[in-house]
């Protein structure tokens, strides 16, 4: 963190502080008083199912639409008083390309910087370094529109860094990349973590993507239900989590209650037991219910596990096409 | 500077390179105009006798400002389509992101497609002689000039829908609703001068008339006595003057309103 110098953490303003945020669209409540705090230095995950809020939660925080109630400061600069002022201190990377297929690599850069105040060689020189930086020095005078999905991808970051932003806000960045292109991706915003420190705020609805952050924020229905590390939200669920599919989960449920007093919950035509220590009695489990089991499983406790302790629900990750 | 001019510079630059780097749109941009001034002017030319007598030329002298003024539409048709395009690839929405006034947005995309329209008027300009139209090097300067206004205020028209319509068919069907009629109406076509009275009314609160009317008396500058039946320069100029203004502040109020 940047302070160690300064030594004084509490007094430190905060890269990001969300308070009491709320917005509705007609009758439909998409944030219903969302607060958090985002250190400076932090990565920060808003993990959600579609629908969960997280698409309006950034764009306000993008400064793109205005809340109806509550506020959020950059660096204690409010986005409703100081738009420009903060719009300087945060850089931007949008879900949809965000670059212009019709210009060259530089050429979006330049017109980004020149968005910014930026000219000159100086420009040139930024512009140049971070396509270096990102691997698209070869590709600087082609059309962005020739770049593969990976590389656009690299691009927008590049774009989005271009003004040095203190605070990197990014809107499922990896949505669309495959495996190979999304841990490149992963390891570039470590990188930008250690070289300048820049504090990363992300939605996302990948569990993976969530756990590599220092801290997750879990958005449903327009309220957060869990904010902390991931280790302290995996903590907070009951140690192991068994799942079992059966038949008849009602009777079952009733069962295992009488039998090991172990209460679960109704998933999805199946059982959920969170437990320390549950493997020991797992394989008496077993033994006791051969015939109504059809499956069951054994694991410690995801972020997902954390999301359905707190919602009763599944965390339904399936793509929305379209979702503005 | 840096914080308004700048930003409207460059993005004034983007839509140019992006214009020049679409071929179809050049050959759309360039031939229309000139298809419509050979096949209308020489097709209405015989059937057609300009009441106001503008010249020797008939229709198709007529015609040749109209034509210049279409160019100029059509242009501010097509860059509000870009912005259109800018939305639905979010190029805007990281320009939005941008420390940048809303007003600087608006200029910028103003200035792009006035430029766009001036350069294709002015190629057309080029042509006068064979339309009959006896153009004198200060009255080609002044028509650039007038041109160039009216594209600023057509542009900022079609900015005024672009900022506010999410969807090509529904731009599309405004644009013919609103911006054609505007030229139809505006003595492009035929002169008030014995139309119906109330199309001549209309010819008359459009402010469109007073451009083509700058236009046109700007083309026959060293010889004012064959223009007859139209509002002044110094009116007409005004008028364009102050219909580019309101349009533009239009445009500004638009986007300020809208957040992308």
């Amino acid at each position: 963190m940047r302070t160690a110098v300064i030594g004084a953490p509490a007094l430190e303003v905060p890269a990001l502080e969300v308070e009491g945020l709320r917005r509705s669209f007609g009758e439909r409540v998409a944030l219903a008083g969302v607060s958090f705090r985002v250190r400076q230095g932090e990565t920060f995950a808003l993990l959600g199912p579609n629908g969960g809020g997280k698409t309006t939660l950034f764009r306000i925080l993008a400064t793109l639409l205005r809340p109806d109630g509550g506020s959020a400061r950059v660096f204690g600069l409010s986005l409703a008083e100081s738009p420009a002022e903060a719009r300087r201190r945060l850089g931007v990377v949008f879900q949809q390309p965000g670059i212009d297929p019709k210009l060259t690599c530089l050429e979006n850069l330049i017109h980004h910087g020149r968005l910014f105040g930026m000219r000159g060689a100086a420009l040139r020189a930024a512009a140049a370094a971070q396509l270096e930086r990102f691997g698209l020095a070869a590709r600087a005078g082609e059309l962005a529109e020739t770049l593969s999905g990976g590389m656009q991808r690299r691009l927008e970051l590049a774009k989005a860094l271009l003004p040095g932003p203190d605070l990197l806000l990014l809107d499922e960045p990896t949505a669309g990349l495959d495996p190979a292109a999304r841990l490149d991706f992963g390891a570039e915003l470590e990188r930008l973590r250690r070289e300048r420190g820049t504090t990363v705020v992300l939605t996302t609805h990948l569990m993976e993507e969530a756990e590599r952050c220092d801290r997750v924020g879990i958005l449903h229905e327009g309220r957060l239900v869990a904010l902390g590390s991931p280790e302290e939200l995996k903590g907070s669920v009951g140690g192991e989590v068994i799942l079992i599919q059966t038949g008849d989960p009602a009777a079952l449920r009733e069962r295992l209650r009488e039998r090991f007093g172990w209460e679960s919950l109704l998933l999805d035509g199946g059982l959920r037991v969170e437990r320390p220590g549950a493997h020991a009695l797992l394989p008496q489990v077993i033994e006791a219910f051969a015939a109504e089991v059809r499956s069951i499983t054994f694991g410690r406790p995801t972020l997902e596990d954390v999301f359905v302790r707190r919602t009763g629900r599944r965390f339904d990750a399936s793509p929305k096409e379209g979702a503005a | 500077m840096n914080n308004f001019l700048l930003p409207a510079l460059t993005l004034w630059q983007r839509e140019i390179v992006r214009f020049l780097r679409q071929r179809s749109r050049i050959i759309g941009a360039f031939g229309q105009p000139l298809l419509f001034w050979l096949v209308l002017g020489s097709g209405f030319g015989h059937s057609f006798r300009s009441p106001a007598g503008n010249g020797a030329g008939g229709y198709t002298e007529y015609f040749f400002t109209g034509i210049l003024a279409m160019v100029v539409l059509f242009t501010a048709i097509f860059s509000t389509f870009s912005v259109m395009e800018d939305r639905k690839q979010r190029f805007l929405q990281g320009v939005l992101a941008a420390p940048v006034p809303r007003p600087a947005i608006v200029l910028g995309q103003a200035l792009g497609g006035t430029t766009l329209g001036l350069l294709q008027g002015v190629l057309l300009l080029a042509a006068a002689p064979l339309a009959g139209v006896p153009l004198s090097a200060a009255g080609a300067l002044a028509a650039v000039a007038v041109m160039a206004l009216m594209g600023f205020a057509l542009t900022s028209l079609g900015l005024l829908f672009a900022w506010r319509i999410d969807s090509t068919q529904g731009l599309h069907s405004i644009m013919n609703l609103a911006l054609l009629p505007l030229w139809l109406l505006s003595g492009a076509v035929f002169p008030a001068e014995g139309a119906h009275p109330i199309l001549a009314l209309l010819m008359r609160i459009n402010p469109l008339t007073y451009g083509v009317a700058a236009l046109r008396r700007t083309l026959y500058l060293s010889r004012p006595e064959a223009v007859t039946g139209l509002p002044g320069l110094e009116v007409s100029l005004l008028v364009t003057i102050a219909f580019a203004l309101a349009a533009f502040l239009a445009a500004v109020r638009t986007a300020e309103r809208s957040a992308g």
